[in-house]
């Protein structure tokens, strides 16, 4: 049995999520911590892709590029996927970020800090358990889609695909995906309290 | 010197205040906390003017607003919010990182000796006793030298030993130092001791300032006494005046009383009469008149107290008596009251 399709999986959903960490970040910052007209439609565009099934967001999204019909080709699947993975991975972010206590961030401004360097030196080590459980959270839902769906599609390219092989395959992407959220839901509970 | 002038949120405090302790005193809600807030630069007031020495940190007509790590104000809030990733040492190097490495190692090693913390210093503040906290929130807010320091005390009880050692710290800061400290209390004892003026807070006015001593004699006002948890407060009215013997009358609802002249006070006028429970003498009741300026006064209530034992008498008559002379007569129902003329006063 060949494990090309395992690897593929990884280092796609690997780069998706990577690539999804410093735009989602930056949004669950802003939506848990500043006040600002338009926030809650901003919130809400965000995490748009989280509610429409991913069909209907292949077809806007195709024909907004215009290159419909379906052509595949690897860097638009991981931009897809990178959009499809950033609000559950903003949304968790902002929770883990909404969750540390302000009196830590006032007294670091108060005693001299930058809000750049609050963000790095308080906010972020204090809510490091919950940023980790979304990045693994984001991760487990990229390999889930990408995976599967590239699995199918390589398969079933090939005249007699081999069954069995492809359940064996799924199983592995499943797994993979379930040790990523285990991982991230013991991260959150092994939370200390504050 | 800082001068504030705050109106947010229904909170219109202005005040002056200099080097020493300044105690912010009023019930909760009364917007200690927020005031300090506001000084520290955490919330923005709708309006008013914030100056500390002679720099503006907030000024609504001309829209400036310092943010807070420009202020230089050391605040110490009621969460005390030493950052529990950081080790003690770590903690105290947050505020000094600007300056030069050597400097930086000196100021922490001073506050370390000074706060004699330097057996904690590795620790995370979850791992150290709550004295050692204590501590290092104090020389947290001290290294970076501040100008100003803002303290709110926690409003659930400290325990007794930790108390006693943050009147300590405040007294060390206050003697060592002389830096203006503004302090958020509930506590009217904390302002006895350590403040060297007092500012009574409530629903977002300043009812009335000055020594603590002076405030507590001299209410200003029927509310500045109720917050200070004055009791004995009775509706009077002046039936005499007489300012060559020193005396007047006072009629109460059931009662009157002989008191020394009021100056200012015009014959008719209704006024708060407001006696110390302290210093109304008492004792058992023997059936024969009361003379003058006492009362006959049925005992409701006899409340122990940490010094004292409290009488609560019919018609909201308070006094404090020594428990050795209550202990003999505490099955006594009838009681003589004496309102000494000199502990009187009108509100």
């Amino acid at each position: 049995m060949s494990l090309d399709p395992l690897w593929l999986t990884l280092r796609y959903a690997g780069l998706s999520t990577l690539f999804c960490i410093p735009p989602g970040m930056l949004l669950a910052y802003v939506l848990a911590r500043r006040e600002f007209p338009g926030r809650d439609i901003l919130d809400a565009t965000a995490s748009l892709p989280l509610a429409l099934p991913p069909a209907v967001l292949v077809y806007y999204l195709l024909s907004a590029l215009r290159r419909w019909p379906l052509a595949f080709s690897w860097r638009r699947a991981l931009a897809l996927s990178t959009i499809y993975t950033l609000p559950l991975l903003m949304r968790m972010s902002r929770a883990a970020l909404a969750a540390v206590d302000h009196s830590f961030e006032d007294a670091a401004r108060g005693l001299g800090a930058s809000e750049w360097r609050v963000f790095w030196r308080i906010t972020t080590p204090l809510a490091w358990r919950g940023l980790l459980a979304a990045i693994l959270a984001g991760l487990a839902r990229a390999m889930a889609d990408f995976g599967i769906t590239a699995i199918l599609v390589i398969r079933y390219r090939d005249a007699a695909p081999d069954t069995a092989e492809t359940i064996a395959l799924l199983l592995l992407i499943g797994a993979a995906v379930l040790a990523a959220l285990y991982a991230g839901n013991r991260l959150q509970r092994g939370r200390a309290p504050a | 010197m800082i001068q504030a002038r705050v109106a947010a949120f229904g909170l219109d405090v202005e005040f002056q205040a200099g080097s020493g302790i300044t105690a912010l005193f009023g019930p909760a809600g009364a917007g200690k906390t927020l005031t300090l807030d506001a000084i520290a630069g955490l919330l923005a007031p709708r309006s008013g003017r914030i100056i500390l020495d002679d720099e503006i940190l907030f000024d609504g007509a001309s829209r400036v607003n310092l943010p807070p790590r420009r202020r230089h104000c050391g605040y110490i809030s009621r969460h005390w919010a030493l950052f529990p990733h950081m080790s003690l040492r770590d903690n105290l190097l947050f505020p000094v990182t600007h300056l030069a490495r050597l400097e930086r190692r000196r100021r922490v090693k001073e506050m370390l000796e000074r706060f004699s913390l330097q057996d904690a210093a590795p620790r995370r503040p979850r791992a150290v006793s709550p004295v050692e906290r204590l501590r290092c929130v104090y020389a947290r807010a001290l290294i970076g030298e501040p100008k100003l320091l803002l303290i709110d005390e926690p409003s659930s009880g400290l325990d007794i030993a930790l108390r006693a050692e943050w009147h300590t710290i405040l007294r060390r800061v206050r003697e060592e130092t002389g830096l203006p400290v503004l302090m958020a209390t509930r506590d009217l004892e904390t302002c006895y001791e350590l403040a060297g003026n007092m500012l009574l807070l409530d629903a977002g006015r300043v009812l009335q300032s000055g020594p603590p001593r002076k405030v507590l004699d001299q209410p200003a006002s029927v509310e500045a006494a109720r917050l200070l948890g004055i009791r004995n407060l009775f509706l009077a009215e002046i039936v005499a005046l007489d300012p060559g013997r020193n005396t007047s009358r006072l009629r109460l609802e059931a009662f009157e009383l002989a008191g020394p002249y009021f100056p200012g006070r015009l014959l008719g006028d209704r006024v708060w009469l407001c006696v110390q429970p302290g210093e109304l003498r008492v004792g058992p009741y023997d059936g024969s008149k009361p003379q003058s300026n006492q009362v006959a006064a049925r005992l409701e209530r006899a409340v122990e107290m940490p010094r004292s034992v409290r009488l609560e008498f019919a018609g909201a008559i308070v006094a404090d008596i020594a428990r050795p002379d209550f202990e003999p007569r505490k099955d006594n129902k009838e009681w003589l009251v004496e309102f000494p003329p000199q502990a009187l006063r009108v509100l």
